[in-house]
C-alpha cells in the first residue's frame, strides 16, 4: 500500500508541471490585460508601457512563466495587480469558505446518495425505486442556481428558517449545502443504483445466495462494497468541481469563496490571482483523484496490485 | 426413501417453458449424473432444487421437489435459506467468477460455518483450513488469507468445493464443476469431489455433458433433452443397453478426448431452442430411428427393458415397440 501511494504521488509531478503551463498560458491567451483596468483615463502610452513593465508583462511569455514558476517553487504566488494584496492571503481568506461548503456538500451527497441509491437498487421496481428515480431525474436536470433561488424563497424568505445569504453563521450554510449537495445526491444515487443492479447479476452473488447468506448481508457486505468503486470515482472527480464550480451558488447566496474570487479576478484579468485560484483547483482535483485511487485500492485488492 | 425426489417438475421463465415434467430421485449416498447438451435444462434443474429460480426470473409451474421429506416448493424462504449451504450445497460451474473478487478466500469459506453452524470466527477459520487441507490445497493457512485472483483456476474450484463442504451438507449439486478448467485439472477435481462424497456418504447430483465423467463417477444417470427426461437408468444399463437413441448418440461421443470439450459434434443437427421446440418427441428431427408418430405424440417416460425412457421407438418391457403396440 505504501508502495502504491508513493507511485501515485510521483505520477502527480509531471501532471502538475503540465497543468501549471496550461493555467499560465490560457489566461494570457484571453484578450485584454490587467493594465487596462488600472491605467488612469487619459494616460499616455508611455505611462501604460511603464506600468506594463512594472509588472513584468512586457517580457516574453516564456520568461514570465519561468519567473512565476520559480516564485511558485518557493511558495510565493505573487501579488494581485488590481487587488494589491499577496495572492496567498486572498486565497487564505476565500479558500476556507469553499472548503467548508464543498466538504459538507460532498459529505451530504455521499451519504444520502449512497443510501438512496442502495435502497432503490434493493427495492427495485417498487414505489421506493420509482420515487428515488423521479427525484434523481429532478436533481440532475434542475439548474442549481435556480434551485438555490427557490430554496431562498421558500426556506429563507417565507419560512424564515435560514438566513437569505452571507457566511456569518452555521445556519447560513444549510441552504447552499443542500443546493450543491442535491445535484451530487442525484449523481451518486444513480451510479450506486446502476452499479448495484449490475453487480447483483454476477455469478458470485448467485453463489452467495446458494450459500444461504441472507439478502441484506449480500446487499450490504458484498454488492454495495463493489458498487462503491464507481461511486468513489465520480466523487473524486467531483471534489474539484465542487470547490470551483460552486461559483454560481456562491453568487446566489452572496458567499465569499474561491469561485467568486476567480470570477472577479478573471473579469479584471488579474493574472496572478487567476493563476493562484486555478492552481488551487488543479491541486484539489489532483488530490481528489489521488484520494479516490487510494480508497479504491483499499476496497479492491486487484487495484493495489496493478499499480503497487 | 430417496433423499431428493423431483416429480413432474416444470419451470417457466416469462413465456418460455424450459423445463417440462422432469422426474428423478437421488438416494442417500448416491451419485446421480445429469447429462445433456447445453440448454437441455440441467442447470435449471439445479437452480430449482436450490430454490434460486426467482433470481433468474423463473418460476415452478407444476410438480414437487421433496428433500428428506420436506416439500421445497412450498417452503418459506427463511427456512429454505437455512437449508441452502447447510444441507444442500452448490458447486458452481465457473470458479473464476463464483468467488467475491474483493474478499479474502478464507472469509468466504468461514462465512458458511459462521452462518450455519454458529461457529466463532476462530473456530470457523480452523474448520475452513482443515477442509482446505482435505481438498489438498497446499499451504492452506496461507491461501486462507489470499484473494481469489491470486489463485489458479483449479485452486479456486477447490475453494468453491470447500465452501460447499463447510457446513457438512447431505446433498451436493455440482453444476459442471470442471467445464471452466484446464483439461489436465478436470479429472483431478472430479476425483476429489467423488472421493469426498463417497467417504462422507453424501449424495451428489453431478451435472455434466461429459459421458466419460459419468462413466467414471456415477451410480445412476438422468439424460435430459430439451427440458425433458429422455432416459433415466442405472450406470451399467445406460452404457450396456441404452434405450433412447439420444443416449446412444451421447455414448458414441465418449472416447474423443481430441475434440473440444462441450462440442458434441458427433450428433447431427443442433439442440432446439427453447423458443421453438419441435412437436412430439423433441429429439425426432435429429433421430435416426424416428417413426411417424414421433413428430405428433409426446412419448411418456415409461419403464423399458431397463430403467425408464421416453421414446416411441424404444423396446418396452414387454418386448414390443410401443409405437406399434
Amino acid at each position: 500500500m505504501a508502495n502504491f501511494l508513493i507511485k501515485r504521488l510521483v505520477l502527480l509531478i509531471p501532471v502538475f508541471l503540465v497543468v501549471s503551463v496550461i493555467i499560465f498560458m490560457i489566461i494570457h491567451l484571453v484578450p485584454g490585460d490587467p493594465i487596462d483596468n488600472i491605467v488612469q483615463i487619459g494616460s499616455t502610452p508611455q505611462q501604460k508601457a511603464a506600468l506594463t513593465a512594472k509588472y513584468g508583462l512586457d517580457k516574453p511569455l516564456i520568461v514570465q512563466y519561468a519567473i512565476w514558476f520559480g516564485k511558485l517553487m518557493t511558495g510565493d504566488l505573487g501579488e494581485a495587480i488590481i487587488l494589491r494584496q499577496p495572492v496567498s492571503s486572498l486565497i487564505a481568506q476565500n479558500l476556507p469558505h469553499s472548503l467548508i461548503l464543498g466538504s459538507l456538500a460532498l459529505a451530504f451527497s455521499t451519504v444520502v446518495g449512497i443510501a438512496t441509491g442502495a435502497l432503490a437498487a434493493i427495492r427495485r421496481d417498487s414505489w421506493v425505486d420509482r420515487t428515488v428515480m423521479a427525484v434523481i431525474l429532478l436533481g440532475s436536470t434542475v439548474p442549481s442556481f435556480w434551485l438555490g433561488l427557490l430554496m431562498i424563497l421558500v426556506f429563507a424568505v417565507h419560512l424564515g428558517w435560514f438566513p437569505v445569504s452571507g457566511a456569518r453563521s452555521w445556519s447560513a450554510l444549510v441552504l447552499p449545502v443542500l443546493t450543491i449537495g442535491l445535484g451530487g445526491v442525484a449523481l451518486v444515487a444513480r451510479v450506486t443504483r446502476v452499479a448495484m443492479m449490475d453487480i447483483s447479476r454476477r455469478d458470485f452473488v448467485m453463489m452467495l445466495h446458494a450459500k444461504g447468506v441472507p439478502p441484506w448481508r449480500i446487499n450490504l457486505q458484498h454488492i454495495l462494497r463493489h458498487a462503491l468503486l464507481p461511486v468513489v470515482t465520480i466523487l473524486s472527480l467531483r471534489i474539484g468541481w465542487i470547490l470551483g464550480g460552486a461559483v454560481t451558488i456562491e453568487y446566489v447566496f452572496a458567499r465569499p469563496g474561491l469561485g467568486s474570487l476567480l470570477i472577479t479576478s478573471l473579469n479584471q484579468r488579474d493574472y496572478p490571482v487567476v493563476q493562484g485560484c486555478l492552481l488551487m483547483l488543479a491541486i484539489a482535483v489532483m488530490l481528489g483523484t489521488l484520494l479516490g485511487d487510494v480508497v479504491q485500492a483499499l476496497i479492491d485488492p486487484r487495484v493495489r496490485e496493478r499499480t503497487g | 426413501m430417496a433423499l431428493l425426489s423431483v416429480t413432474d417438475l416444470s419451470v417457466s421463465i416469462g413465456r418460455l417453458k424450459p423445463l417440462d415434467g422432469i422426474s428423478f430421485d437421488i438416494g442417500k449416498g448416491e451419485i446421480v449424473g445429469m447429462v445433456g447438451e447445453s440448454g437441455s435444462g440441467k442447470s435449471l434443474t439445479a437452480m430449482s432444487v436450490m430454490g434460486l429460480l426467482p433470481l433468474i426470473g423463473g418460476k415452478m409451474t407444476s410438480g414437487s421437489i421433496r428433500f428428506d421429506g420436506i416439500d421445497l416448493a412450498t417452503l418459506p424462504e427463511p427456512r429454505y435459506r437455512a437449508l441452502r449451504g447447510r444441507r444442500i450445497a452448490l458447486i458452481s460451474q465457473n470458479p473464476m467468477t463464483s468467488l467475491d473478487p474483493i474478499i479474502r478466500i478464507g472469509a468466504q469459506i468461514d462465512q458458511v460455518g459462521i452462518l450455519h453452524l454458529g461457529l466463532s470466527d476462530a473456530a470457523a477459520k480452523a474448520r475452513s483450513i482443515d477442509i482446505m487441507r482435505q481438498l489438498r490445497i497446499p499451504e492452506a493457512a496461507t491461501v486462507h488469507g489470499n484473494y481469489p485472483h491470486q489463485l489458479s483456476g483449479g485452486m479456486k474450484q477447490r475453494v468453491v468445493i470447500a465452501m460447499a463442504l463447510a457446513a457438512d451438507p447431505e446433498l451436493m449439486i455440482a453444476d459442471e464443476p470442471t467445464t471452466a478448467l484446464d483439461v489436465t485439472i478436470q479429472a483431478q477435481i472430479i476425483q476429489i469431489v467423488v472421493d469426498l462424497v463417497r467417504e462422507r456418504g453424501l449424495s451428489l447430483m453431478l451435472i455434466t455433458h461429459d459421458m466419460g465423467v459419468v462413466a467414471q463417477a456415477c451410480d445412476k444417470v438422468v439424460v435430459l433433452y430439451a427440458g425433458r427426461v429422455a432416459e433415466r437408468n442405472g450406470i451399467d444399463a445406460i452404457f450396456g443397453e441404452p434405450q433412447h437413441p439420444y443416449t446412444r448418440e451421447l455414448i458414441r461421443c465418449i472416447p474423443r478426448h481430441d475434440q473440444l470439450r462441450g462440442s458434441l459434434t458427433g450428433i447431427p443437427g443442433a439442440v432446439p431452442s427453447v423458443m421453438d421446440y419441435p412437436s412430439g418427441c423433441r429429439f425426432h428431427p435429429r433421430c435416426a430411428d424416428a417413426l411417424d408418430i414421433c413428430a405428433g405424440a409426446i412419448p411418456a417416460l415409461e419403464q423399458k427393458a431397463a430403467g425408464f425412457a421416453a421414446c416411441h421407438a424404444a423396446i418396452n418391457a414387454a418386448g414390443k415397440v410401443s409405437a406399434h403396440g
